[in-house]
């Protein structure tokens, strides 16, 4: 009997290499037009630019934290531009390159990481649920969801959005199994980032993460999640085959985490600069770049005024944290539950009183 | 229109209103569907309302909530059956971190109309991790609602008000009463709101405040006590959290004397929080300390010891006796 072989897979759907030539793949073609090439670009130096900005502001001591998305562009925004209205995105707490192409202020993800809000955004008007912290929680809240989908007859899909590190926790197998038993219209996005905080991919899996979905029953496939356009036809491919009920996917994105997993993070203590230098080769902007001028798509004068649309975006970024409002003490209460509820309310109306009771005193 | 019922049947025929009431109301559990749940509270509702709305789920309790979660986003109205309280700790992060405050974090955008329906408490003779209390883990989450009945009518209406309330709810069903049998109007209104308590035998010696199996156990105490000249007031909380205070401090500002009794561990337990709140309230009218009676602080023991874990008449009035002498 033949042993299966456990060694590392590394094919995966390319459509773009990382010096910008164009491959041709009959299972995902991708028909896509130059405007929207442009706009893919435009996406993904925005998204960068946010992230930098918030680094910045981290340091400068406006947030508390921040969860970088470097290194990660092209696979958030091509999935991200998969999605179509009614489609439903639950992301982790990394996603602001699908909360952009969802149409979520980047400004709102801000204050999350100052700490004005725990949440921010209207999952529904955005078809992009609430940041998730606790790893893996929101993959069995989008199988929920999509079963709803199933139930209303819509013809749309969930695409859930989790990592390397996630793939371990029992709830994101849970998910796996309901997806496949219940058909559920939701395609699984594993951001294969290498690493979980310190923990390498190795500590994860001893096979190529995509390969996990064969035994629970539906596709999984390997995409390059450095490749925008290969992320977008993936995805596109994935979540149309979900919204005519052939149920889930799961698609490993494999990237690269090139920043650290957190502002309070330092990842010299755990991997070694030569590979984050080799990843930088196969950067997800550059490609693009390197594409559009070969093609001729584009002039100076576009790159031009995209840099200038990203400090602009940088400044109301900076101007906006700063200016963004701490919420109210009765902010606290009222949103604890939905109904009236007699123990917050007697709480509140003490914490109000007892507060009042410093009125006219004179701040130190 | 009143019918003799079970607790079980009671809560079944909710259901089936429910259902019937709202074509976002559906269910989701193990065993649920086609067994019509182990101990057949669900019987009879997936071949009337469909395999869409009586959903037998795999064995995942965890993901149990979690897609009650997602299916609430969705803008349903879920009842999730937990099969018994030992099981509930698997879906414990779900409920905790998700449930409780999604509502919080989406500043109110989000609503979580989920019930979790648990039955929970001893004295069956089951097998260990069948017989437990853990409502106070919920209660001591913000965010959540606890409710549990104890009898047949109370069943029948708060089930359907717990799937109404936008709140997340706990719905505790005190498994050894599901056998008990009530007349059930099930015409009537809700005899009152969800989260109020019921003086269920009046009394002017000693308030006895109690909820689920315990209620009957109070019950029949008094009526023991009653031989010997005791009054006492008997109140089934209903709701643990928030807890009707109002009602319990009105009676012990009458009687001066407050028993508090339930199955779990008293350490850090519901009594302890009705203990500390009747001593704030009534301070000046106590003429005893607030007394409690539970569970031990050990895990629930083998059935052939559950009769000395779980409270019981005698131990009710020794309590009663004791708060008497003071």
């Amino acid at each position: 009997m033949a042993i299966p072989s456990h060694a590392p897979d590394d094919r995966f759907v390319q459509l773009l290499t990382p010096e910008g030539e164009r491959v041709d793949n009959s299972d995902f073609p991708l028909d896509i037009t130059d405007d929207e090439l442009r706009a893919l670009y435009r996406d993904l130096v925005l998204v960068r630019r946010v992230d930098a900005e918030a680094t910045a502001l981290q340091r400068q001591g406006e947030l508390g934290l921040w969860a970088q998305l470097l290194g990660q562009e092209a696979a958030q925004v091509g999935a991200g531009r998969a999605l179509i209205p009614g489609d439903m995105a639950f992301p982790t707490y990394r996603e602001h390159g699908v909360a952009w192409c969802r149409g979520v202020d980047p400004l709102t993800l801000l204050g999350l990481f100052r700490g004005t809000t725990n949440g921010g955004w209207d999952p529904e008007a955005h078809g992009f649920a609430l940041y998730t912290i606790v790893i893996g929680d929101q993959c069995p809240q989008a199988v929920g969801y999509a079963m709803g989908m199933q139930n209303d007859g819509a013809e749309n899909a969930v695409m859930v959005f989790f990592g390397d590190g996630a793939s371990s926790q029992g709830d994101v197998n849970e998910s796996f199994i309901w997806a496949s038993v219940f058909n559920s219209p939701v395609v699984f996005f594993c951001q294969n980032n290498q690493w979980a905080i310190s923990e390498p991919l190795e500590r994860q899996t001893k096979i190529p993460l995509f390969q996990r979905a064969w035994g629970f029953g539906f596709p999984g496939i390997r995409v390059d999640g450095n490749d925008v356009l290969a992320c977008l036809a993936v995805s596109r491919h994935m979540l149309q085959r979900a919204r005519e009920g052939a149920g889930p996917a799961l698609i490993e994105a494999f990237t690269y985490r090139m920043g650290a997993h957190t502002t309070s993070d330092d990842p010299t203590r755990y991997r070694l600069d030569s590979d984050v230098e080799a990843w930088r080769l196969r950067d997800p902007l550059e490609r693009v770049r390197s594409f559009l001028h070969k093609q001729q798509l584009v002039d100076d004068t576009f790159f031009d005024e995209l840099d200038a649309e990203a400090e602009q975006l940088a400044k109301r970024l900076r101007h906006g944290a700063r200016a963004l409002p701490n919420p109210g003490v009765d902010d606290m209460f009222v949103n604890a539950y939905s109904e009236p509820h007699t123990l917050v309310e007697r709480q509140r109306d003490d914490y109000v009183n007892y507060l009042a009771g410093f009125a006219g005193e004179v701040d130190a | 229109m009143t019918e003799t019922m079970t607790m079980a049947s009671a809560i079944n025929a909710g259901l089936r209103a429910a259902l019937d009431g709202d074509p976002k109301t559906l269910l989701l559990g193990e065993d649920i569907g086609r067994l019509g749940g182990v101990f057949r509270v669900t019987d009879g509702l997936q071949k009337d309302f469909g395999e869409q709305r009586v959903i037998d789920t795999p064995l995942a309790e965890s993901s149990i909530l979690g897609a009650a979660i997602g299916l609430a986003m969705r803008g349903y109205r879920p009842v999730a059956e937990v099969q018994f309280d030992g099981f509930v700790y698997v879906a414990f992060d779900q409920i905790v971190s998700q449930l409780a405050k999604m509502h919080a974090r989406s500043a109110g955008m989000v609503k979580m109309p989920v019930t979790v329906r648990l039955p929970y408490g001893g004295g069956i003779g089951a097998v260990e991790h069948h017989s437990e209390s853990p409502e106070a883990y919920f209660a001591h989450t913000a965010g959540l609602r606890v409710v549990t009945p104890s009898n047949p009518v109370d069943a029948f209406h708060l089930v359907q008000q717990v799937i109404a309330c936008d709140d997340p709810v706990i719905f505790l069903e005190p498994k050894r009463r599901y056998w008990d049998k009530a007349d059930v109007d099930v015409s009537a209104d809700p005899p009152l709101p969800m989260s109020s308590a019921r003086v269920v035998r009046q009394g002017s010696h000693v308030t006895l405040v109690t909820y689920g199996p315990m209620v009957r156990t109070c019950l029949e105490a008094a009526a023991a006590a009653a031989l010997d000249g005791s009054e006492i007031e008997v109140i089934d909380l209903r709701s643990l959290a928030p807890l009707d205070i109002e009602t319990v401090a009105g009676s012990v500002s009458r009687t001066g004397r407050c028993v508090v009794t339930h199955e779990a561990s008293v350490f850090l337990g519901v009594a302890a929080e009705v203990a500390a709140a009747v001593t704030e309230e009534c301070f000046y009218n106590l003429e005893a300390p607030v007394l409690r009676v539970g569970g031990f602080h050990t895990p629930y023991p083998p059935s052939r010891l559950e009769q000395h874990f779980l409270p019981d008449l005698d131990r009710v009035l020794d309590a009663v006796d004791r708060a008497m002498a003071y």
